[in-house]
């Protein structure tokens, strides 16, 4: 600048080019800022885009699968008619276990016009069959294992909260209108009149639906019935696989070839190997786990077991990387002042590197846990899609090894199903899923926040 | 790869020891996604009824239930392989290769194919399998000469059908279901349309002209679908002038959403599919190893549950949910109860 300042007459008129006042911005700053803003409301733009798909991704989940967690119940008097359930009326369990459930659809036939007299509604149906399409085909099976296990009940009037069927239940959620009957063999309007009356006398209610979280899955008749239950259990049952073996081998590779492996070809191979196989969709593992685990370990179909093992595979290089990333991040020093005092390679890295890598150790774990849990592409293959969770497992080793499902597994075989119900469900089952993964996550934050340590 | 294996076999065999021998105790059964439906009701009814466990239904499709049922014999194999088509001599040779040699076969009942439209869309009421070979042909015989199918609205296939552009949605070729609309639509309006003779007119023989006649176009006017039925209705959804092949028993459980056109001037229900007035039906299968019998327990119980009058009956739940009741049900629950196989039936 000085150089120009007091060059000759000849350098002037570039001079007053350049300077200017400090207050007023010249052309060039002035391109610059506004680059600078525009490029902030881009950034902004796409934060803002993302936030609004978030927001419409949640608000229609939770607008679809809230209706899930409510379902309608209908009070029913039964009159446990011993002519019909017990003939020879010795009350002996093993006669009566002869009575199937096609055996107690006629009482709930007469126990639904009976509880229309005393309501004093006139039922627009000549035959009381036709009534029964109010009420799900579970209540036949609910009765007959209440009479199963009361057999003094007997000859006795019970009342019993049956459910309504996915119809009724459908209108009472406004998912099933009038109009939409007309051509629906399942239920007239009629049935829906009958549903409102019933509604105006207080014996059918509308109460939050403990059955969806806790039950197990039901087949297309009943879409009323079916819970997420059992394939919770499957997805945890598949979890504990996942964490026992992932985290141990996970942790002791990454260790191994963080510290102690000398860095040779055969090391970067492995390295190269392990981030690819982080990228292999995981498909992929599922064909592996079929072909490997099922047809020749010859493990049980279906069973967690295998889900859990498959998932391992594909756990693995995340938890690996993420577990290097944390031990790199331990400082050389610390590993110095230990081999320094005196310790062993092995005590510095037990006693003092591992300990501090702790923390990142743990969340990428929990964040790879995560990723498995929302797992379905490989559950295709092993077997867990279907009508599978309907049995609770009875033990661990049940659990295990018996056929499940898996979360993700059952809410992709109930978006496939037929009865419109099961939609309503599939986005109810992934609320709860969501809730599951956010709290894992949630935890990872907190552990990261808690104790990370900054060098 | 082999220290995997080792942590697999060393968890299931602590798994196993740990609760003694552990011999299965449920039916499994896979297979056709059409038979899935009326296979879980069963199965639940099953569960409810009796002191085996619930069995476990899996989905996949036909074939891919054969070919697993066809992998032998023994516990880690399914038991039973449901099939919306009879096993082909194929399947049954591969199956005899792998040691599964006794199959008994079980008709349940018929399920109809059905043709369906938006609720609200253009009227697409009463259908003839001609319309739809003509509408959905790759190429159609004009003057002697194969050309290119030049049809772009229904109104060029029928004067009477909407002059809305063609849009079809059939299944994929995996599907069991799309066998029988060939057979049953396209090749059956390829002869009553005479396109067949004069396709062999022009100098095909006759496997060539039913090849031709089955050929679907694919300048985007057919979609075929892999997925099940509730990608079909989703693309009707989405598109007022498209077409769907469905199943009945889903076109029946979404009656709210889809309006079903009539085919040769019947309108699908169970009484005309019963009564063989209603042309597009087929019978729907499961296969039993009857080398699982008495091994895996409630398996024969199972099936005789399957095919009682209360079940797979006219007045069953099967029915409800859309099943044709099969007219000689009491022959196969005589069939059932004596375990004839195949070989023994032919």
């Amino acid at each position: 600048m000085t150089d120009a300042s007091i060059s000759g007459p000849a350098g002037k008129p570039q001079l007053k080019k350049t300077s200017g006042s400090l207050l007023e911005l010249d052309k060039g700053t002035r391109r610059r800022n506004a680059a600078e803003k525009r490029f902030r409301i881009y950034g902004m733009a796409a934060v803002g885009v993302g936030l609004i798909f978030l927001l419409v991704l949640l608000f229609t989940i939770v607008r679809n699968g809230v209706p899930a967690f409510t379902q309608t119940f209908i009070e029913l008097p039964v009159e446990l008619s011993e002519a019909k359930l017990d003939k020879s009326g010795n009350r002996d369990v093993e006669e009566i276990k002869k009575v199937t459930t096609f055996g107690y659809s006629g009482l709930i036939n007469d126990a639904l016009a009976a509880s229309l007299v005393n309501e004093g509604i006139t039922s627009p149906f000549k035959k009381a069959s036709d009534l029964n399409k109010l009420v799900s085909s579970s209540a036949a099976a609910q009765i007959r294992d209440y009479v199963l296990a009361n057999p003094d009940q007997i000859g006795k009037t019970v009342n019993f909260e049956v459910l309504a069927s996915s119809r009724v239940d459908g209108y009472e959620k406004g998912r099933v209108t009038r109009v939409a009957l007309v051509n629906d063999k399942n239920l007239d309007a009629a049935h829906l009149d009958v549903a409102d009356q019933l509604k105006a006398a207080g014996t059918l209610k509308r109460k939050f639906n403990w059955a969806f979280i806790t039950g197990a899955d039901a087949s297309e008749s009943r879409p009323e019935q079916a819970g997420i239950g059992v394939s919770m259990l499957g997805s945890l049952f598949m979890m504990l696989v996942v964490l026992v073996l992932s985290l141990p081998i996970g942790v002791a590779a990454s260790v191994y070839l963080e510290e102690f492996a000398p860095k040779n070809w055969i090391t970067d191979v492995i390295e190269v190997n392990i981030s690819n196989l982080a990228a292999v969709p995981s498909i992929v593992f599922g064909i592996l786990g079929l072909a490997v685990f099922i047809q020749f370990i010859e493990l049980p179909q279906s069973a967690p077991l295998v889900g859990g093992l498959v998932l391992t595979l594909m756990t693995l290089p995340t938890i690996i990387i993420s577990t290097r990333a944390s031990l790199k991040a331990v400082p050389p020093s610390i590993r110095d002042a230990a081999l320094g005092v005196g310790a062993s390679k092995m005590q510095s890295v037990f006693h003092h590197v591992l300990p501090l890598a702790m923390p990142g150790i743990l969340t990428g774990t929990i964040l790879g846990l995560a990723q498995a849990l929302g797992e379905t592409a490989p559950l295709l293959l092993i077997g867990m899609v279907g009508y599978i969770a309907s049995n609770y497992p009875d033990g661990i080793a049940s659990g295990f090894l018996d056929p499940n499902s898996a979360m993700p597994a059952q809410i992709y075989e109930w978006a496939k199903r037929a009865d419109p119900a099961y939609y309503e469900r599939a986005w109810g089952g992934i609320i709860i899923l969501l809730v599951f993964l956010m709290t894992m996550n949630i935890i990872a934050i907190i552990l990261r926040r808690r104790f990370e340590r900054r060098w | 790869m082999s220290f995997m294996k080792l942590t697999a076999s060393a968890i299931a065999l602590a798994a196993v020891s740990a609760t003694g021998a552990m011999a299965r105790d449920q039916i499994q059964v896979a297979g056709s996604s059409t038979v899935l439906p009326y296979a879980s009701i069963v199965a639940e009814a099953f569960g409810e009824n009796f002191d085996f466990p619930t069995p476990v239904v899996e989905s996949g499709g036909s074939s891919s239930g054969l070919k697993r049922f066809c992998e032998g014999v023994g516990e880690n194999t399914i038991d039973i392989a449901n099939a919306s088509r009879p096993i082909k001599d194929k399947e049954i040779k591969a199956c005899a290769e792998a040691g599964v040699t006794d199959i008994i076969q079980v008709r349940i009942g018929y399920d109809g194919i059905v043709f369906a439209s938006q609720l609200n869309g253009p009227a697409f009421t009463a259908f003839v399998p001609t319309d739809w070979f003509k509408a959905l042909a790759a190429e159609l015989p004009v003057d002697g000469k194969m050309v290119a199918n030049p049809n772009m609205k229904w109104s060029d296939v029928n004067a009477d059908l909407p002059a809305e552009d063609i849009m079809a949605f059939i299944p994929g070729t995996k599907h069991g279901t799309r066998e029988v609309f060939e057979e049953k639509v396209l090749i059956q309006g390829c002869k009553d349309s005479g396109a067949m003779e004069e396709m062999i007119a022009t100098g095909l023989d006759e496997k060539a002209a039913e090849a031709a006649c089955k050929a679907v176009r694919t300048d985007g006017k057919s979609v075929d679908i892999d997925g099940d039925y509730t990608e079909t209705l989703a693309r009707i959804d989405s598109n007022p002038h498209g077409l769907g092949v469905f199943g009945l028993a889903f076109y029946e459980n979404n009656t709210d959403k889809l309006k079903v056109a009539t085919m040769g001037g019947v309108a699908p229900s169970t009484e005309t599919i019963a009564s063989g007035d209603y042309p597009v039906s087929r019978p729907l299968y499961f296969y039993i190893k009857k080398a699982h019998i008495g091994v895996i327990p409630g398996l024969k119980e199972y099936a005789e549950f399957f095919v009682s009058d209360d079940i797979a009956g006219p007045s069953g739940p099967l029915a409800e949910y859309g099943l044709v009741s099969d007219p000689e049900l009491a022959a196969t629950q005589a069939q059932v109860a004596d375990e004839k196989t195949m070989a023994s039936n032919m």
